[in-house]
């Protein structure tokens, strides 16, 4: 078989009913390309981390399959376990050990030997400014270094698949854009990425593809651009040069002031924000900067769930 | 996995297991030998010596090799039980869990480290007791086979218990209220001839009895049991042991939701 030719991941009527009965997946399909970098969006309870539990093994699924570049997880599993990588949400390594010794430790479980292993646990460390820190107790780092440190873990054995649950909770902005850089630039190596993020702006940066799930079912599978094409109204901020003593009207935009030096207005994708620009100029306000309210997917993101809850409601 | 990469992934458990032990030696290597040091100073030295003998020995000598046994027993035990147990709380058990290492590589790695410790423990303590003790050795195979397959059954059964804890109380629940009972109703302290018919025949569903009684006959040759039947009780309860231990960890039991 080649593996290159076959979906990364390729999952087919998945569904996991938990012990106390609650249904987490109702057989989901789910394909991703190899290469790609996918975004696996969802309100809290959707069924992101079961979904990717499943992947990685660590949730038994009731029905259904999965496989990864072609290798069935039952049937394949030790091939399959091979190309996943997981970084998972809640750390869930040994504190009491130092890092160079977790990494070391995770690649002798996928059978590398010592001295690969040593200098694999070396180049990511490095890459992930870890090194420094490599002989340091782990419950000692920073919560951005721990997730450094589990995105490290992951990579050990390269995996062709690399799989993030929500891997920037909690991270500054700033180390955040730094685990974007060297996301993008492993998935330009080569190596697929699904991720599962509450921060949308980080699915829209980064993700070609997307798949949204909610009460346990997808309800928008496709790419990042087709879903923004969507995207009907996208709300405004502008600042203004002049003090404001009242909200100016402009027919057909819906302005709203938000205090004495900003505005906020609800544009559809048919009107031109120049004729707006125009009109606020002939009343003598200039706009000096403007922004999303908030971020364009996440617009989306809330009218697609709210859909689907309010067809839930109506049965 | 190929068996090169199986056997990597073995020693890698069985290194950092090793390792563990080794870091927390305060808690892990020096309690039990101040405690078996008690156990020689107490009731060999001091009541011992009033005691006079016990199976035609001199009682320092009858108690020492269910002394040793008892700190291969409990060190066996709790390795793998605090361990295992530790890796759930802490959830690194699914750094195991998501590679591709086989179940039985992972039964095998956490139990022939849990062996290290309780052989590592009986060593030593064994060598403190030639400061409290005479004895010539009756027979090497047997002394080494017997303690050897007592190790690896307590392992088993401290994995057992680890899997089905769900908290720190249900780790030593076991040692508490089985083990230590088991241990010192066991034939360590005395011989099963002094309990009379009845409560001699109740100790011989005590599986420790066989252990204690096998070591003692490869040591000074002295048993209340017959080896053989020590033997196959042990190599059995072992077998049992791991095919439960096994299962457990094959259908994900308390360890994959």
């Amino acid at each position: 078989m080649n593996d290159s030719t076959q979906p990364a991941l390729a999952i087919k009527q998945l569904s996991k009913t938990y012990d106390d009965k609650f249904e987490a997946l109702k057989g989901i399909d789910l394909n991703v390309a190899p290469g790609d970098f996918f975004a696996l969006l969802g309100p809290n309870g959707a069924g992101k981390s079961t979904t990717i539990g499943i992947i990685c093994s660590l949730v038994r699924k009731t029905a259904g399959t999965v496989k990864i570049f072609g290798h069935d997880i039952d049937q394949d599993f030790s091939l399959a376990k091979q190309y996943v990588g997981v970084v998972p949400q809640e750390f869930n390594f040994n504190q009491f050990e130092k890092p160079i010794d977790i990494l070391i430790n995770q690649a002798g479980y996928y059978g590398i030997p010592a001295k690969l292993a040593r200098e694999r646990a070396e180049k990511y460390l490095k890459q992930l400014a870890l090194w420094d820190k490599r002989d340091t107790p782990s419950r000692t780092l920073s919560g951005g270094m721990k997730r450094r440190l589990m995105i490290a873990r992951a990579l050990i054995h390269e995996p062709k698949l690399l799989v993030l649950d929500e891997p920037t909770a909690g991270v500054d902005i700033e180390l955040r854009r730094s685990m974007w850089a060297f996301l993008q630039e492993i998935n330009r190596q080569g190596t697929t990425i699904i991720l599962t993020t509450h921060y949308l702006e980080e699915a829209e940066s980064l993700c070609r593809n997307v798949a949204i799930i909610d009460h346990g079912e997808i309800v928008k599978n496709t790419s990042i651009r087709e879903l923004l094409t969507q995207l009907n109204t996208e709300t405004f901020v502008l600042d203004t040069k002049e003090q404001l003593d009242h909200c100016p009207q402009v027919a057909g935009y819906p302005l709203k002031q938000v205090d004495g030096h900003s505005l906020e207005v609800a544009v559809e994708k048919s009107q031109s924000i120049n004729e707006l620009f125009a009109a606020l100029t002939e009343q003598g306000i200039h706009v000096v900067s403007m922004r999303n309210k908030t971020n364009r997917l996440e617009e989306l993101f809330f009218d697609l769930v709210e859909k689907n809850l309010q067809e839930k409601a109506n049965g | 996995m190929d068996n090169t990469q199986k056997w990597i992934a073995f020693s890698t458990i069985v290194r950092r297991e090793i390792h563990r032990f080794m870091r927390i030696w305060p808690q892990t290597l020096v309690p039990p030998i101040i405690t078996i040091v008690l156990y020689f100073v107490i009731f060999g030295r001091l009541i011992g010596s009033r005691i006079g003998e016990m199976a035609e020995l001199p009682y320092i000598q009858f108690v020492a090799p269910g002394l040793i046994m008892m700190s291969v027993i409990t060190n066996s035990y709790s390795n793998v039980v605090s361990s295992f147990y530790g890796s759930k709380f802490q959830r690194n058990i699914e750094e195991l869990l998501v590679s591709p290492t086989p179940n039985w590589i992972i039964l095998l790695g956490y139990v022939v480290g849990g062996m290290a410790r309780g052989l590592g423990v009986g060593a030593m303590v064994t060598l403190l007791s030639l400061y409290f003790a005479d004895f010539s050795l009756h027979s090497l195979p047997i002394t080494i086979g017997i303690v050897l397959m007592t190790s690896l059954m307590f392992s088993l059964a401290g994995l057992i218990n680890a899997i089905f804890a769900g908290s720190f109380d249900d780790i030593s629940i076991i040692p508490t209220f089985v083990l230590t009972p088991l241990i010192y109703l066991g034939g360590v302290f005395y011989s099963i001839d002094l309990l009379g018919d009845f409560w001699g025949s109740v100790s011989l569903i005590n599986p420790i009895l066989y252990m204690v009684n096998a070591f003692r006959y490869g040591m000074v040759g002295i048993t209340d049991i017959d080896i053989t039947y020590s033997f196959a009780m042990v190599g059995l309860f072992s077998v049992v042991l791991f095919a439960a231990a096994l299962q457990m960890l094959e259908k994900g039991s308390r360890l994959r939701s």
